[in-house]
């Protein structure tokens, strides 16, 4: 049987998808169901005075209205929850539990949950809720705020530290021939996934003791449960989410926990199972976002374009009740090899939304910087930016002096200049025009920390001959369930149309939060791991049986094969798993299986990497500036399915095209309120802005990261698109941009 | 949302008398942005008529023009041949605007009588003398970088979103009215107004009229739509321009010139006509009007900008339209129409 794994298997729930069946968060159908809406904080800062709910209680069909003064009490959140750090600096969760107190730290901060039969019903008594607050002036400049805090690693990682220093960067800047520092800034985006946020809450007393079941828009089955049921003092076991569709998450949906704590809360007093909904415009203040940066890049080089020093300083902010900090200096600390090598990271705690991990969490925004940087250092230096690049290989781990587990960045710029006519070009600025357009390429580098976390699986063989893998893992869009079906076809040596995967169920095995592009190096090997040993536990049940062929060999001497355990030495024997099963009167046969990082994570750096040839046009008397192509090529391990990374890769592609060229969330000034707060307003990139996109890979297996060779492909794909756009519309203008996003206004000449 | 009552009318006699009787009450055709309104409580009518079920769905030859039913679609009007062949502007304003989806939804009527982008009207928690008169501007301290740099006042900044409109300013087309009073015909430049104290009120139809049909009048020059936005589809105009070009042998008959982005209505510039008029057609001749243009542009803090991207989209925009610069696609199409094209070679 020819291997499903690496082929490109259509998307198997796909049909579902399209046809509306596969059921996201507020689709299930709850008998009971009642609705919540929100009323939130029209003030960045202040004190609830009073909250009037009299109006929205005589309004038809109201149930409840939770504030403050009557939901009931929360526990505050732990230290820590699956090894991250949610508390303090550095840490990654808001922990402000809602409707405890009257305090407000931000605008759309939940103030009270408003349930009523109808969703409409619900949605005009919210709007009959009347608030006064005792204001406090918001601060809302990064650069001016007064608590300002220098976190020490970022969640809690040691192997992720935020203030850094290897060597002596100031002196060596000092001493440097040749020495570029500038300044680059970025701006508040959202997530914006196409699917809100929603949950579904539902009590039930089962055996004289609550039970709670939640239906939550998470890509953290596990982590919900833990972090709910502490919340709320029931036992982890009495919490059961659920969520086996998330319509995008980008970094949202997994670390931000007052939606669905406010739904369970609202079912508790109400009575009743409750819905809520989150509006487009909620999600602006609710769903996390990537903060803003301003970064300083320091490259000390030789005239020969040798790095001899980088200082990579970042000043980025959170709310007054989260640590999260953007971790800029990820590329940073481990893309050229650099003696001083120093990084820092300042946080101004701001009266704004919590901000969480956004598709290449640091990357995406720090990476942009360095690859600006290097670009900059490039033309100072009148080297092709490439031959600055790979003067400055970095062999081993600039931070840790530990060997990669796997590096082929050569080739990837070799490629990708081929693919993209590199040479063809005319290397100096502003050289190159059509018609009203100038035309520019550029390039960068791009790579994603290769992480692995421990996982658990289940599989199980049933006697009609199908099977059935679980573990409690996410589709996200991401395309989960079509590899871990492929992976697990392949564990059990059946055709992938006779097994299936669930996943998505805090019942399932044990897996963690989905996200750091981990997925699939996290949950494939355990998946593996359990059709192993349900393998050998079928084998075993056959050799105790006088009736099968294979009574009496060893385990060692069966191996799976089509459907069949045979004897290795003589194929011909053997027969179908199914006729085991049912000779044995066993309607299933089960086993659980794990797997987990070990010390080739001590051994070894493990990355991702990649290169981003781009080529743009500038219209630059209209400031407006097109995408003509984008040719990358990325070294991520074997691939599971290039179909679905495609798909993927090309939809990080455009997520860092829209961070470079048109997203942008401003908070007002004075008042702190997201200004724009919809998805006509909002640009992210439409179809016609993303046409010509070209992804290649290497496809040459990690040959330590696990027993399939496989990294992750979730955000590699956002990080160095910014970059090479930057590069390339610095080409096309000679015109220098470090201010992301890249909008008309300032692109236009002055 | 708040609640409230919906009729379907039969006739525009009848859905103007249900409108005019009821104190709140509102026409409603595509509703494509009248609803997202109201889901987000900016707009709370206690009535909304519709209006889609009307017979006012036909394009139609009138006294040498067309005239476009006021419940034709977006779509049927963009695509419709003869608009795509005489009024090429009309097309490239339709179909650079919103999407497929919107643009079947949404009608000629309904168009030009769309609320501003304004991000502080659309947030009930914001102050704004257009939702609620009184309250103050939240936008002239605030992001003001898509907003008027033309016949702004203090009360209001915001500018009308339609392409549409533009270039049936620049048309002149004759807009027919329905109402309480009896029938009317309102040129096109005269339906929107400049807020003054009163931003509240976009237009100057009175409480219960109704447009029935949008007349395009006998043209035989060349028209033309320029728009620059934030990504390749789906935007709203940072500033736009319609050119009418009617020509004498070489010479310049008469041109309109009507921008978009930049003021509280379409924004005619009569000087700048004045200045085209008789004159052949050069560069040199178009920079100056658009000097004449800008020469009273007033920028808030985010959006002088709006000042040399003006003046770039007026200049191409007349270069297009007469020929000395080819189009930047097929007339009467979104590519011709949208400046930097879509994405890819």
């Amino acid at each position: 049987m020819v291997e499903a794994t690496g082929t490109p298997l259509d998307r198997v729930d796909g049909r579902l998808k399209v046809t509306g069946a596969a059921r996201y968060s507020a689709e299930w159908d709850v008998p009971g169901l009642t609705y919540g809406a929100i009323v939130t904080s029209t003030v960045a800062h202040g004190t609830v005075r009073a909250i009037d709910s009299t109006a929205a209680l005589r309004a038809p069909g109201v149930l409840t209205v939770l504030t403050h003064e009557n939901a009931p009490r929360l526990q505050p959140f732990p230290e820590k929850v699956n090894g991250s750090l949610f508390r303090g600096e550095g840490g990654i969760t808001e922990t402000r539990q809602p409707l405890q107190d009257a305090n407000v730290e931000y605008a759309g901060q939940p103030l009270a949950v408003v349930v009523a039969d109808t969703l409409e019903r619900a949605r005009h008594a919210a709007s009959l809720v009347r608030v006064t607050y005792e204001q406090r002036p918001p601060e809302l400049n990064i650069t001016a705020s007064s608590r300002r805090t220098l976190p020490e690693t970022f969640t809690g990682n040691k192997e992720e530290k935020l203030q850094v220093t290897v060597g002596d960067p100031k002196v060596a800047l000092a001493a440097a021939p040749v020495k570029l520092e500038q300044v680059y800034e970025s701006a508040i985006t959202h997530h914006n996934p196409i699917e809100q946020l929603a949950s579904i809450a539902r009590w039930e007393t089962r055996n004289g003791s609550e039970f709670l079941t939640l239906y939550d828009t998470t890509r953290g089955v596990e982590n919900m449960q833990e972090v709910v049921s502490n919340s709320l003092s029931v036992p982890k076991e009495n919490v059961h989410v659920i969520c086996p569709f998330i319509g995008g998450a980008f970094g949202s949906k997994g670390w931000l926990f007052a939606p669905p704590l406010l739904t369970a809360m609202a079912a508790r007093v109400a009575k009743r199972p409750v819905k809520i909904e989150w509006r487009r415009q909620d999600m602006f203040a609710v769903a996390g976002q990537r903060a803003a940066t301003r970064q300083t890049l320091s490259l000390g080089a030789t005239r020969d374009g040798k790095l001899t020093a980088l200082q990579h300083d970042t000043q980025t902010h959170s709310s007054q009740s989260s640590g999260y900090t953007e971790p800029c200096a990820r590329v940073s600390r481990m893309m050229y090899a650099v003696p001083n090598l120093g990084f820092a990271h300042q946080l101004s705690h701001l009266h704004l939304p919590s901000p969480c991990p956004m598709r290449g969490p640091g990357e995406t925004v720090g990476g942009w910087a360095l690859e600006c940087a290097m670009d900059e250092l490039a033309a100072e230096l009148n080297l092709d930016p490439v031959e600055l690049r790979l003067r400055n290989y970095a062999e081993t781990n600039p931070e840790t002096g530990k060997p990669w587990s796997s590096k082929h960045l050569r080739e990837c710029y070799a490629r990708g200049q081929e693919l993209i006519g590199w040479s063809k070009r005319n290397p100096k600025p502003r050289s190159m025009r059509e018609g009203n357009t100038l035309i520019g390429y550029g390039m960068a580098t791009t790579m994603y920390p290769a992480a692995r976390r421990p996982a658990e699986a289940k599989a199980t063989l049933f006697a009609d001959g199908r099977a059935l893998v679980q573990s409690a893992t996410h589709e996200l869009g991401n395309g989960a369930y079509t590899i871990f079906r492929q992976i697990s076809a392949d564990g059990l040596a059946l055709p992938v149309e006779r097994v299936r995967f669930e996943l998505g169920d805090s019942a399932l095995p044990n897996a963690p939060t989905s996200g750091g592009s981990a997925t699939t190096a996290t949950i494939g090997p355990a998946a593996l791991a359990a059709c192993r040993n349900v393998l050998g536990a079928l084998k075993r049940l056959a050799i105790r049986d006088a009736q099968s062929p294979l009574y009496g060999a060893t385990e060692d001497a069966l191996e799976a094969r089509d459907g069949r355990l045979v004897r290795k030495a003589a194929p011909t024997q053997g027969e179908e798993y199914g006729t085991i099963l049912r000779r044995a009167k066993l309607p299933s046969l089960e086993a659980s299986g794990e797997a987990k990082p070990g010390d080739e994570r001590e051994k070894y750096s493990f990355y991702s990497f990649g290169a981003v040839f781009v080529k743009v046009r500038v219209d630059e008397l209209t400031g407006t500036i097109r995408l003509a192509q984008l040719c990358a090529v990325y070294d991520v391990g074997r691939l599971m399915n290039p179909k679905t990374a495609h798909s993927q890769i090309i939809g990080g592609v455009s997520m860092g095209l829209g961070a470079t060229l048109m997203e942008e969330t401003h908070y007002d000034q004075q008042n702190g309120r997201a200004v724009v707060r919809n998805l006509a307003d909002y640009h992210v990139p439409s179809m016609a802005d993303t046409p010509n996109i070209q992804v290649e890979w290497l496809n040459i297996p990690d040959p330590h990261i696990s027993e399939l060779g496989a990294r992750g492909i979730g955000e590699i794909g956002c990080v160095g698109t910014p970059a090479a756009i930057t590069n390339a519309v610095y080409h096309a203008t000679g015109r220098r941009f470090r201010s992301l996003p890249l909008t008309p206004d300032k692109v236009l000449p002055t | 949302m708040y609640p409230f009552q919906y009729q379907r009318a039969t006739t525009p006699e009848q859905a103007v008398a249900a409108v005019a009787k009821v104190s709140g009450a509102a026409f409603v055709a595509g509703g494509t942005s009248q609803l997202d309104l109201m889901k987000e409580d900016v707009l709370r009518p206690s009535l909304l008529v519709d209006v889609s079920p009307l017979p006012l769905k036909t394009i139609s030859a009138f006294e040498g023009g067309l005239r476009l039913g006021a419940g034709v679609s977006n779509t049927a009007a963009a695509i419709h041949p003869e608009v795509q062949a005489r009024y090429p502007a009309v097309s490239e304003a339709l179909l650079a605007g919103a999407s497929t989806q919107i643009r079947n939804m949404a009608s000629m009527g309904g168009n030009p009588l769309q609320r501003t982008r304004c991000p502080y009207f659309r947030d009930p928690a914001q102050p704004c003398n257009k939702r609620e008169p009184g309250t103050g501007c939240a936008a002239l301290k605030g992001l003001n970088r898509v907003h008027a740099i033309f016949g702004a006042s203090t009360a209001c900044v915001a500018t009308h979103p339609s392409d549409l409109a533009v270039a049936l300013a620049a048309l002149d087309a004759q807009v027919q009215v329905t109402g309480p009073g009896g029938t009317r015909t309102i040129a096109f430049p005269d339906l929107h107004r400049l807020p003054g104290d009163t931003p509240q009120q976009d237009t100057t139809l009175v409480p219960g009229e109704l447009i029935t049909s949008i007349d395009l009048p006998s043209f035989t020059g060349r028209s033309h739509y320029l728009k620059v936005r934030e990504r390749a589809s789906y935007a709203f105009a940072l500033v736009s321009c319609a050119v009418a070009l009617e020509m004498d042998g070489k010479k310049i008959r008469r041109a309109r010139v009507a921008l978009g982005g930049v003021a509280h209505k379409p924004w005619r510039v009569p000087a700048a006509e004045a200045l085209l008029a008789g004159k052949k057609p050069s560069e040199k001749l178009f920079r100056a009007a658009t000097e004449v243009a800008f020469a009273d542009a007033k920028p808030l803090e985010h959006n002088a900008y709006k000042l040399t991207m003006g003046r770039n989209l007026m200049l191409r925009a007349l270069l297009e339209t007469s020929g000395l610069q080819p189009l930047q696609g097929p007339a009467g199409t979104a590519f011709a129409a949208s400046v930097g094209g879509v994405g890819g070679e």
